[in-house]
């Protein structure tokens, strides 16, 4: 679905953009590029850019942050390189911050570290804010009540949730020892839930549905799952019970699957997230590709892309959370694996 | 291809966040929810398994309590029927020693009566007999004076005998 959403949004706007110079709803300079506006809209960025009128962007700059061997820390804020402008020997090129010399050139020698809080960093920080204040408050509700009291208010919508979590995630598949794992079980669902979450809001950045941070939560879980591995777990993928023609064969299927393992993790929440956005953007450009066609069809056609939108927008809400569940109950699933006793490997 | 390549800044600062927040929420909220949840579950259980305790010795105690209601009237029937039996017993025993009292008292009274009357019978023969030898005596001493007088004499005594 990524990829013929993406393709379709390619070919689409060459024609659209082709005939029409004048449509302008989006951007006055330059032709419209729904590809270019789509991509911009999933990628990471440094700034929050919401809508540019006329010559003036309306955007919150962010701070960058990078370091390079050759030239130390360096951190200034992201409206200095506005428009390709150069500050203290950098540049912004595209989006990416480059060294460059006096004349304006491209160092070539300067290999750059990009710390930046770009936005899908800053939304990030904040939502864990949010998610530590939530949870925190929820916490203390608990301690004051005790377990006599029954709970109240935001209370009884997060504790179904983590009742969720142990009962259908972590129980069921960690055994008796899940409570060494709710921790980290409830941490990372809460994690994606609310980026996912608040990834929905307009304006905001596809936190959940940027690689880079599915990468970091799969690590994790991969380290977390290696840890909970056990002598028999090991004796599975090294020695399978197979015919011993077969083993050859086997034994590297079974050492990759650890690794899919947390690779299918990373890669099933980032394209559900990015795809979802993508489905979302490209319905509203659609306006602007009918738009560039001939005013009147624009008209025409927002309705039904909204209507598409709304439907969209609302499976998205379904989605955020069956991400956040699917992620956090395959962690489990896969730790369970990590730990089964010799007595249930003898039935498989 | 920048979709697919992660960038060095986010994959630091999500790290480093979810680090973070995995401490501070594992300290300040998990822990405390999850304890407190468990302790309300257990709490809750505990009370459910205490009315079922409860439940099942009111059970017991009832039927205790039948089983004594039961043993109770059993003897308050023993009893009465014990009661009734020992009245009607003293009764006919009461009744039958009236009689045999009386029978007694009437037998004494027959044997008295028949003792006075063997006396009396005794009595009148020990007169008769010695009014005889008086009347025979005295017939003796008169003998033979006269034949008429004799008879006339006689008479006379058979008189008196026949007064008495």
């Amino acid at each position: 679905m990524l990829f013929t959403t993406t393709l379709h949004a390619e070919n689409e706007p060459e024609k659209a953009a082709s005939g029409t110079e004048q449509i302008g709803k989006e951007k006055k300079e330059g032709s419209f590029d729904p590809a270019e506006l789509i991509m911009e809209h999933i990628l990471d960025a440094h700034e929050f850019h919401f809508m540019s009128v006329g010559e003036s962007e309306v955007s919150i700059p962010l701070p960058v942050i990078v370091y390079s061997k050759e030239r130390g820390v360096a951190a200034f804020s992201y409206s200095n390189l506005k428009k390709g402008a150069i500050y203290n020997g950098y540049k912004s090129e595209e989006g990416k911050i480059v060294a460059v010399d006096a004349s304006g050139k491209v160092e070539e020698g300067v290999t750059l570290y990009d710390f930046s809080l770009t936005r899908n960093v800053v939304q990030m920080l904040l939502a864990l804010v949010l998610l530590s204040v939530i949870m925190i408050s929820v916490a203390g509700k608990y301690k004051k009540g005790g377990a006599r009291t029954a709970p109240s208010g935001f209370q009884n919508a997060i504790e179904p949730v983590i009742t969720f979590v142990r009962d259908d995630v972590a129980k069921p598949n960690l055994g008796a020892a899940y409570e060494k794992y709710m921790p980290y079980l409830l941490t990372v669902f809460f994690f994606i839930l609310i980026n996912n979450l608040i990834g929905l809001i307009p304006g905001t950045a596809n936190v959940t549905g940027n690689i880079a941070f599915t990468v970091v939560l799969g690590v994790i879980s991969f380290f977390v799952i290696l840890f909970s591995t056990n002598r028999h777990f090991w004796a599975h993928i090294f020695n399978p019970p197979v015919p011993g023609f077969v083993k050859p064969i086997l034994v590297p299927v079974e050492f990759l699957g650890i690794f899919t393992k947390p690779f299918a993790l990373i890669v099933r929440l980032f394209a559900n997230m990015v795809a979802g956005h993508i489905i979302i953007t490209c319905f509203v450009m659609l306006i602007f590709i009918f738009g560039a066609m001939s005013t009147a069809a624009g008209w025409g056609f927002a309705p039904v892309s909204i209507a598409f939108t709304v439907f969209i927008y609302f499976i998205e809400i379904l989605v955020a959370f069956i991400q956040a569940f699917i992620f956090t109950n395959l962690t489990a699933v896969f730790i369970g694996q990590s730990r089964e006793g010799a007595h249930e490997e003898a039935h498989h | 291809m920048q979709l697919l390549t992660p960038g060095l800044g986010l994959l630091v600062w999500t790290l480093l966040a979810f680090l973070i927040v995995f401490f501070i929420l594992k300290k300040f909220a998990w822990v405390p929810i999850l304890a407190t949840l468990k302790e309300r579950e257990t709490g809750i259980a505990d009370a459910i398994a205490s009315a079922d305790k409860i439940k099942a010795e009111m059970a017991a105690l009832k039927n205790e309590n039948e089983a004594l209601m039961v043993q109770a009237r059993e003897e308050r029937a023993v009893m009465i029927k014990e009661a009734k039996e020992t009245s009607s017993k003293m009764l006919s025993d009461a009744k039958e020693k009236a009689r045999v009292e009386f029978d007694r008292i009437v037998a004494d009274a027959q044997s008295a009566i028949q003792q006075q009357k063997n006396a009396a019978l005794t009595e009148v023969k020990n007169q008769v007999g010695s009014l005889v030898v008086e009347v025979a005596e005295k017939v003796l001493r008169r003998e033979l004076a006269n034949k008429a007088d004799q008879e006339a004499y006689i008479k006379g005594l058979a008189e008196v005998v026949k007064l008495n």
